[in-house]
């Protein structure tokens, strides 16, 4: 038996590759659902979409890119169909150069499923250098930084858009993020022009974002798979991240037995030492 | 003499100027941001070629030298989107046109690889845990605790296991099972963890941070600092 314990310290890496292998793919072949518990932090950011008038202006940047499109692609969709299913109007744009594929792809889906129209319910902005000095200067006038959209037609001729001078017209501002973008959104867009904001990041970014939600510099955050699963949920359409929350949730089962067939190997071997 | 006084001049009156204008938002002060702001942004865009110029320059000389597979693939590549991006740019108005040869790029080649470099963390990340996260001090094994309790409780699967826990307490302590049955232990004191604790230790890092911050500034401004100056 003690040599056994003694065994489970030294389990080979291919072994614990092959597992992990199986967990996350058993789940997703077999299309499992598990229900999802809605956090308060999520419900916050539904709440505060959700109490948009149609026609409200929502713009959301994208801020990451391909790597964390499997947490942050279904969180855009899903926002992206709350939006559009309460006539609330869309501007995107990106500081990831990247990512904005990304965006543009959710846009062709979900404007396809609510027949939305390019410029009446929704524009482009692309992307353009200058992080923190366009998030001040978005401030005082769009168009000092985005004169056209990201096929090059100036803004101005979108109806909707000649409103759009500054962080006044725009009711929310969604950043999701992969970095620290997030935090540059919310000591820039937020503290300066007191702009409302919504992050959604990457399960690692969550935490860094808590502070802001607790002094109520943000007014909702949606955290990871979870979080994007939690929105599916409240929007009451299932995505891939309900679809992918089974898969997670027992990749980290596995981690935690994992982690205890470790330290009982440990145990017992810093004993016989 | 001029070389190194000049830069450290400039800084000096660009810092001051830029924190008055952030003080005084009124003319003349206020356009005069918004000026620098996208001067900035001008900049910026030329560090991007900037990186591109000396990661070209790295690689071909490189490959000059003796023929190097990572770099030959690298330069190959860099053209490739370049040719892909500029001609779905003008055959297509913009490169992200869905049908465009760039998105055909981006989809079928860009995404795969970087969603595979990220995935391939799930497995490190089995494998270092179970290596790596040992009860080795007090510290270490509330550490230990506190990352099951969250990794339970920000899962369905936490959902499933408090339930068996609620009924092993009901069986136990003769309680009723309808009665404790909702109670998430793993969501509730994981919520407690990321709103408190975590919240503290995360303040604490950002305050310290931004006082690092400041310093540098202030160093920056005042010519303490030069080492972006080169000699």
């Amino acid at each position: 038996m003690r040599e056994f314990l003694t065994k489970l310290a030294t389990i080979d890496r291919r072994i614990i590759y092959l597992l992990t292998f199986l967990v996350v793919c058993l789940p997703m072949i077999f299309k499992m659902i598990m229900p999802i518990r809605v956090s308060e932090e999520v419900k916050m950011a539904f709440k505060e979409i959700d109490n948009l008038k149609p026609g409200s202006i929502v713009m959301i940047s994208i801020d990451y890119d391909a790597a964390s499109e499997p947490e942050l692609q279904p969180m855009l969709i899903a926002i992206l169909r709350h939006c559009f299913s309460k006539d609330i109007k869309v501007i995107l744009l990106g500081q990831w150069a990247l990512g904005l594929p990304l965006g543009e792809m959710a846009l062709n889906q979900v404007a396809k499923e609510y027949n939305k129209k390019y410029g009446e319910d929704y524009v482009n902005l692309g992307y353009r250098p200058g992080y923190t000095a366009l998030m001040v200067g978005i401030g005082k006038e769009l168009r000092d930084f985005f004169p056209t959209d990201y096929k090059g037609i100036p803004i101005d001729s979108f109806p909707f858009m000649r409103k759009v001078r500054n962080y006044q017209q725009i009711d929310i501002l969604v950043g999701l993020e992969a970095g620290a973008t997030g935090d540059a959104w919310v000591q820039f867009a937020g503290a300066r022009f007191n702009q409302k904001i919504i992050l959604g990041t990457t399960g690692v970014v969550a935490p860094d974002m808590f502070p802001y939600l607790q002094a109520k510099q943000i007014v909702g955050l949606i955290g990871g798979l979870q979080g994007a699963a939690e929105y599916e949920t409240l929007i009451k359409k299932a995505g891939s991240a309900i679809l992918g929350m089974p898969a997670q949730s027992f990749v980290h089962l596995l981690i935690i037995i994992f982690i205890i067939i470790g330290n009982i190997g440990y145990f017992i071997l810093r004993r016989k030492r | 003499m001029i070389r190194h006084q000049l830069p450290l001049i400039i800084t000096f009156f660009t810092g001051m100027l830029l924190i008055i204008t952030f003080f005084i938002p009124h003319k003349p002060f206020g356009d005069l941001e918004q000026r620098f702001l996208i001067w900035y942004s001008i900049i910026s865009g030329f560090t991007v070629l900037l990186g591109l110029d000396s990661l070209v320059r790295y690689h071909l000389s490189k490959l000059k030298k003796e023929f190097n597979i990572h770099s030959f693939i690298l330069i190959l590549s860099l053209f490739l989107t370049l040719i892909l991006g500029f001609y779905s740019w003008f055959k297509f108005k913009t490169p992200f046109a869905l049908n465009s040869p760039f998105m055909f790029l981006y989809t079928y080649v860009i995404i795969p690889l970087q969603a595979t470099m990220f995935a391939l963390l799930a497995f490190f990340i089995a494998s270092a845990a179970y290596r790596a996260f040992r009860a080795r001090t007090f510290e270490a094994t509330l550490l230990l605790i506190a990352a099951t309790v969250v990794m339970l409780g920000r899962v369905p699967i936490g959902g499933y296991i408090s339930k068996g826990i609620a009924y092993f307490i009901s069986f136990l302590f003769k309680i009723p099972y309808e009665k404790i049955s909702e109670i998430q232990i793993f969501a509730i004191v994981s919520d407690w963890i990321m709103n408190i604790p975590q919240n503290a230790a995360k303040r604490g890092i950002f305050i310290g941070t931004a006082l690092g911050g400041i310093a540098m500034s202030i160093r920056i401004i005042l010519g303490i600092e030069r080492t972006y100056i080169t000699k």
